[in-house]
């Protein structure tokens, strides 16, 4: 009516658009966020296996190699003392010798480096299993060394400036490849041997072997202490100031820098209680501890998630406190107990920091036996791996970042199926 | 008896003594008495004497064992060792072991006295301590077994134990908290009886290094930490930068905008990011972003060092998205209803809404959800130890490289160390600054956020 009231609307009606602009932008900005989040999730797993891909196979030499026994002073009736110390990589080298005629020393030298020194080993236990091969021909597949793996796969057609292998390396890998005689086939090795300084002999059994056992400590311990400790707190626990001081310590220590629960381990199990360094035992005492807050954490959730009315029941009937406890509210509230104890496992899995600090990185070649024997896991083997500068290492990292991320993935659908399937509403 | 065995045969004995009374209970009732509990509970007391005062034993054995063979050992090294240093003894105390165990190299005819005592001493004491555990449970099961008759109030002495296991346990959280402190306190304070709390706090220049003889120049090794709390700085800066306005723009699209489909598959992806292990982030940091960042810097002319702190924090950030946007989801979805009904009623738009009152009511929530961000990148330690440099350079340019506290810890502590030397020990002072300052971080946070939910709850 009024000239203002006009104005007013032709106010609103002009803003309209800048506004409405501004909620697009907003809205964009949103959408960018959460897809800036995806991408990088993509980026990384893209990364990641289009590395380590490749470390599931294995470049091989097919050969008929001649088991000379003159040569290794070996007969049918020789014991596995004798075979284990006859000079098998004297007799690849021979082997290989005669195929190409290397011209003096460093010639000879260069084509030795073509095969990893497992070839030998590999000669070796054929002999150890069947002692009726010695003297015979044998047409086997021996392990290339690294850099032919690496160049066999990668590198082949396209040679840059940056290949380790000398022209006259690359002119014999060429004739061989012409002969057919290299290929790849999937690389057992690296889920049977453990970690060793030749890249095309190193494997992730050993770690794979630490963690199991430093998971089922963790497990073994955190699992029922995180289940008393919850129960305590939800059931049991006066309302009053230790109480109230125990939560705050739970929450606190859940976001505590893991590295911290290392600094613990070093200083009071490894050295006031003489814990062995480096074994899956005091792994799994600190792994146990750092876990222990989410464990905790989620088993009071669950046990909240009970309604009282089945305590009420269970009262009406006559059960002791405990019974009512342990007989009613601990089975219903135990699959999602047991949901946050996978996701805590989890955790652990990938935890590496607080395992260096406890001597987990000590570069053990032996797969462990037991809970004392050194070991090292998985996360560690990762971060070992990394620093090795050979490009053989690089793709096996990358390999072993693979199964770490197929186990965790295992775990929590595991976890989220668990809680699917047993998961109650009330 | 070796651990396992020892353990298998006292399970045997708490299960026999389980059986022996539940039915000695039984008997009791077939006679026509009445029970005050059932049978199973006085079984459970039985097996709970049986088994808890020896396993006890057996851990408070295991923790002390090494330090009392130890301490007696000493008394048995030659004069001139045990006037030596304690790195000495201790020296000399390893190598007696060895020799015993039969895996020593060298035959020290000075040590064999102490070699011989060791092979005794763990001969006798292994007797000693199979027989010590076995017969403290076999008096328990005995000396309850002779207690169970009907006027026994199994239940209520099971539940009390029962109830202090659990307490027990609850109270192992409250001992870590304790163990840890106790740990960086005293060797930070050992520490800091070597070099001077104001140089370690306020001095800027950074290098570990003790000389191996002392004669060698630059052998008093300098521990100025600044370089590391600027370079710590700096990364979770660059983190934040990256890991705040991502983190919760995705929360506020995710709880306001996005269907519930979209909601659905978006929220879980983002959470795997959180999953993945902090040492796959390093590895990918160091190895695929950093040579990437030191790729564009050159070709716009910039110097970019290989270990830039750039790549570390970009990628921090990145493993921190998830943390920043499920928290402040969290707390977008508190505010309640009928604040936004409220705002909408009046004519605003959405973006307004959330702009002018969605998020200043969500405020103290958000703050806290940043502060455990940092104190998350403070304290994150794989990516910038795999990514970040070693040399304390006090900078801030996010192309030099930096170094962080958690960095110098792993460097400090990995690898052969003695542990009284002053390198070593700075790695807990460090920890000790690490612990107090994320410490104080969550514990505004929790609170923050604590107050925050009430408000509305």
């Amino acid at each position: 009516m009024t000239n203002t009231s006009m104005t007013t609307r032709e106010k609103v009606e002009h803003s309209m658009k800048r506004r409405r602009a501004a909620e697009s932008r907003f809205r964009l900005y949103g959408m960018a966020s959460v897809l800036f989040g995806l991408l990088c999730l993509v980026v990384l797993f893209g990364d990641i296996l289009s590395k380590g891909g490749s470390a599931f196979t294995q470049t091989f030499i097919e050969t008929e190699i001649q088991l000379d026994g003159d040569y290794l002073g070996l007969d049918a009736s020789s014991s596995d003392q004798d075979v284990r110390n006859a000079n098998f990589s004297g007799l690849v080298k021979k082997h290989f010798r005669a195929m190409v005629n290397p011209d003096g020393r460093k010639e000879r030298r260069q084509l030795y480096s073509l095969i990893s020194a497992g070839a030998a080993w590999q000669l070796q236990s054929e002999v150890i299993a069947d002692r009726s091969l010695i003297g015979s021909s044998l047409r086997i597949d021996l392990l290339a060394d690294d850099d032919v793996d690496q160049w066999f796969k990668h590198d082949r057609g396209h040679e840059g400036e940056h290949s380790r292998l000398s022209e006259l390396q690359l002119q014999w890998l060429n004739t061989w490849v012409d002969e057919g005689a290299l290929k790849t086939r999937f690389n057992t090795r690296f889920f049977t041997n453990g970690d060793s300084r030749e890249p095309e002999l190193a494997g992730i059994h050993g770690a794979i072997k630490g963690t199991f056992l430093t998971l089922l400590v963790t497990f073994l311990l955190s699992f029922p202490i995180g289940v008393a400790a919850a129960i305590y707190l939800e059931e049991f626990a006066p309302k009053n100031k230790i109480t109230e001081f125990v939560e705050i310590n739970i929450n606190n220590l859940a976001a505590v820098p893991s590295i911290t629960f290392g600094l613990l381990g070093l200083a009071i199990f490894i050295n006031i209680f003489g814990v062995a360094r480096s074994t899956p035992l005091v792994g799994g005492l600190v792994l146990t501890l750092m876990t222990l807050p989410t464990i905790i954490i989620s088993g009071r959730a669950a046990i909240k998630a009970v309604p009282p009315s089945i305590r009420e029941a269970a009262f009406g009937l006559g059960a002791s406190k405990m019974q009512v406890v342990f007989h009613h509210v601990l089975p219903l509230a135990l699959p999602g107990m047991l949901t946050g104890t996978i996701i805590g496992m989890a955790q652990a899995l990938g935890e590496t920091a607080p395992l260096l600090m406890i001597g987990m990185v000590a570069f053990v070649v032996d797969v462990p036996g037991f809970i004392n024997d050194p070991s090292t896991v998985l996360p560690v083997q990762i971060f070992l791996w990394s620093d090795s500068p050979e490009r053989a290492f690089t793709e096996r990292t990358s390999g072993a970042i693979i199964v770490l991320l197929g186990f965790l993935i295992v775990m929590n659908t595991a976890a989220v199926m668990l809680r699917r399937r047993l998961e109650r509403r009330w | 008896m070796n651990y396992s065995s020892l353990i298998i045969v006292l399970l045997i004995l708490l299960g026999g003594g389980y059986l022996l009374g539940r039915n000695k209970a039984r008997a009791i009732a077939n006679q026509g008495m009445t029970l005050h509990s059932l049978p199973t509970h006085y079984g459970a007391l039985v097996a709970l004497w049986t088994g808890l005062p020896p396993l006890l034993l057996l851990i408070i054995w295991s923790l002390f064992e090494q330090q009392v063979v130890d301490h007696l050992l000493v008394a048995q090294l030659p004069q001139q060792i045990q006037a030596g240093s304690s790195a000495d003894i201790q020296l000399a105390i390893s190598k007696v072991h060895n020799l015993a165990s039969g895996t020593g190299l060298s035959a020290s005819p000075e040590l064999q006295p102490a070699v011989k005592h060791l092979q005794a001493l763990e001969s006798r004491t292994s007797m000693l301590h199979t027989g010590l555990i076995l017969a403290l449970a076999l008096l328990g099961l005995a000396v309850t077994w002779r207690r169970v008759q009907n006027t026994l109030r199994a239940r209520s002495e099971v539940e009390r134990m029962v109830r202090y296991m659990l307490f027990a346990s609850s109270g192992i959280a409250v001992l870590t908290t304790l163990g840890i402190l106790a740990s960086v306190l005293y060797e930070a304070w050992m520490f800091f009886g070597k070099v001077s709390i104001i140089e370690f706090l306020f001095g800027t220049s950074w290098s570990p290094q003790i000389a191996l003889r002392a004669d060698q120049s630059g052998s008093s090794g300098s521990f100025g930490a600044v370089p590391l709390f600027v370079g710590t700085l700096l990364i979770s800066m660059i983190a934040m930068f990256i890991a705040v306005p991502v983190g919760l723009m995705s929360a506020i699209y995710l709880s306001e905008y996005a269907t519930s489909r979209i909601r659905s598959f978006a929220k879980p992806a983002l959470e795997i990011l959180a999953g993945i292990p902090t040492v796959v982030y390093g590895f990918f940091a160091a190895l695929t972003v950093a040579p990437v960042i030191r790729g564009i810097g050159e070709s716009w002319g910039l110097d970019v060092s290989s270990e830039s702190a750039l790549a570390a924090g970009l990628v921090m950030g990145i493993m921190i998205i998830p943390f920043v946007s499920s928290l402040s989801d969290d707390v977008i979805n508190a505010v309640p209803q009928s604040l936004r009904d409220g705002s909408y009623g009046l004519g605003a738009t959405r973006s307004e809404t959330v702009r002018q009152v969605v998020i200043p009511a969500a405020l103290p929530g958000i703050v806290g959800a940043v502060m455990l961000a940092v104190s998350r990148a403070i304290g994150e330690t794989m990516i910038v130890a795999m990514a970040a440099g070693l040399a304390a350079n006090l900078t801030f340019n996010p192309l030099d490289s930096v170094t962080t506290v958690t960095v110098q810890i792993v460097t400090l502590l990995v690898g052969d160390q003695e542990f009284d030397s002053p390198k070593t020990l700075a790695a807990f002072a460090l920890g000790l600054v690490l612990f107090l300052v994320t410490l104080v971080l969550n514990f505004v946070a929790l609170k923050i956020v604590q107050k925050y939910r009430e408000q509305y709850d």
